[in-house]
């Protein structure tokens, strides 16, 4: 016999996976145009300044083989993690402070303002000249890049933070430990999403730029190295590889643990 | 555990809520003294907005810019409270909602899968409150008050907004989790019948800046509670209406 039930939850499980091979069927498609019409716009103007897909792909191979892709991109990936979890852990517990004291917010407003509008060259260049060309100063410059606007974001949260849960945290003792956890965190889970999402995209753009101005590896250093060559094929080689790399973060990483921490919601 | 010992006693001079915008200061409570006998399950009633929900929360400690005296014996008492919003936690499941009030570890965590049962909510146990019915919430903040054994339960009208069946069940669930585990209760309810229903004894807080009008024991049974006519008498009598 069969249950009618699980016949309509696989159904709808099948229509789930087709909705989804749809996707992936345009995306696919859609790239495969963008393509077909580079190939044909490389092949009619016939310059060595714009490679056909054919020819940066043969680069990336070979930078493959090397192990030089690897090396670099290793690197590149390392620091954009490091300052990423720095950017977020300080930039969480500001906007935490900031949103929960009215004193903070009014004293520390200006200086977030300030620091948001600072161009990021700005920083990267007085990091290097005040802490010299090092890892730490490099990693440093990309965090403070990222802080506000993680503060920013995670304000808004700590403003709406339930003032009714708290009291029923309060009633039953839960202690800062188990309000943070259970109370707090939760109700700020969407604004973190929120700023890693944006916080990862905007970092290792910053990383690229750091390892440009003061590192010897990285795939900001390699993009220069292939500037001063004018090498194109390479620093698309370079590019397209990040991009493949961050969006398996994207899709392998952040996407599952947003959807694990919004399975509540009804 | 608390031990036998002096009743509770609850004395508020004067509360005020400070001027805010667009509204000037406001006395909400004035020469409110009463004491509160361990185990009885006492009813406070009043118009709505009298200021029976800031007495509570005066009561349980969450408002303490006010002129008086809160005596609740010398040794803290664990306190319940349960909410005119269940207040639960969306993002953990019902039973962890239940669990998380008691530290982990605590042998009554191993009454928690007891506690559903009674609350009726077993199967619900995974799930979490915002697929559940504002009725079967109100259970699991039942549930949640009753698990911790507190020496004293307030109560800030948990059943409002319910239909009439599912409130009386949840008051008869009430009844039962009580009289299985007798407490000191202090219930808020502007709903004179409940108010009946449920109390021991009825405090009355009169309308504008409230205070104190009337103290009075309740003479029924337990049997007499689920007779609506016993009831009805019992409420003319108190409240001169119905």
């Amino acid at each position: 016999m069969l249950n009618y039930s699980t016949l309509r939850a696989s159904a709808a499980h099948v229509s789930a996976n087709n909705a989804w091979l749809a996707r992936l069927a345009w995306s696919l498609g859609s790239l495969l145009i963008f393509l077909i019409f580079w190939d044909v716009a490389a092949n009619l103007i016939d310059h060595r300044h714009l490679p056909t897909p054919l020819q940066v792909w043969h680069t990336l191979v070979q930078e493959i083989r090397t192990g030089n892709l690897l090396f670099h991109v290793g690197m590149t990936l390392a620091r954009v993690v490091v300052s990423f979890f720095v950017a977020m852990l300080i930039g969480a517990a500001l906007g935490l402070a900031l949103g929960k004291s009215k004193l903070a917010d009014k004293l520390f407003d200006s200086w977030l303002i300030f620091f948001l509008n600072l161009p990021a060259l700005v920083i990267i260049i007085l990091c290097y000249v005040w802490f010299g060309l090092t890892e730490t100063a490099a990693v440093l410059a990309v965090a403070i890049n990222k802080i506000p606007n993680v503060a920013v974001t995670v304000r808004e949260g700590a403003r709406s933070l339930s003032r009714d849960l708290n009291e029923m945290a309060q009633i039953y003792r839960f202690g800062w430990w188990k309000t943070l956890r259970h109370v707090t965190l939760p109700q700020l889970a969407p604004f973190f999403a929120a700023a890693a999402r944006s916080g990862l995209s905007l970092v290792w753009k910053i990383v690229l730029v750091v390892e440009l101005l003061g590192r010897s590896n990285g795939v900001g250093f390699q993009l220069h190295t292939a500037f001063q060559l004018f090498d194109v094929s390479m620093i698309l080689a370079y590019a397209v590889s990040f991009i493949i790399v961050v969006q398996i973060i994207e899709m392998g990483i952040l996407q599952p643990i947003e959807a694990r921490v919004n399975r509540w919601r009804r | 555990m608390a031990p036998v010992s002096e009743p509770y006693r609850v004395n508020v001079d004067r509360k005020i809520f400070p001027p805010v915008a667009n509204r000037e200061a406001h006395l909400v409570l004035r020469d409110i003294a009463f004491a509160i006998e361990h185990r009885s399950f006492v009813v406070m009633t009043g118009p709505s907005g009298c200021g029976k929900s800031t007495l509570l929360n005066v009561i349980a400690g969450l408002d303490r810019e006010f002129e008086g005296k809160i005596d609740l014996g010398t040794a803290a008492p664990t306190i319940g409270y349960i909410f005119q919003s269940p207040r639960l936690l969306p993002w953990r499941t019902v039973e962890e909602n239940i669990s998380l009030v008691l530290p982990p570890g605590d042998p009554r965590q191993e009454r928690v899968p007891d506690m559903l049962a009674r609350v009726g909510l077993t199967a619900y146990a995974s799930a979490y409150p915002e697929r559940l019915s504002l009725g079967m919430q109100r259970r699991v903040a039942l549930a949640r008050g009753f698990v911790l054994e507190p020496d004293i339960l307030l109560m800030d009208e948990p059943f409002v907004s319910l239909d009439d069946p599912t409130a009386r069940d949840l008051r008869q669930l009430l009844m039962d989790l009580w009289h299985r585990r007798p407490t000191t209760v202090l219930f808020v309810t502007h709903d004179r019948t409940e108010a009946v229903m449920l109390g021991t004894r009825i405090l009355r807080l009169s309308g504008g800046s409230a205070t104190l009008v009337q103290d009075e024991a309740v003479r029924l049974s337990p049997e007499d509670r689920s007779d609506p006519e016993k009831v009805r008498a019992e409420q003319r009598r108190i409240f001169h209406d119905a």
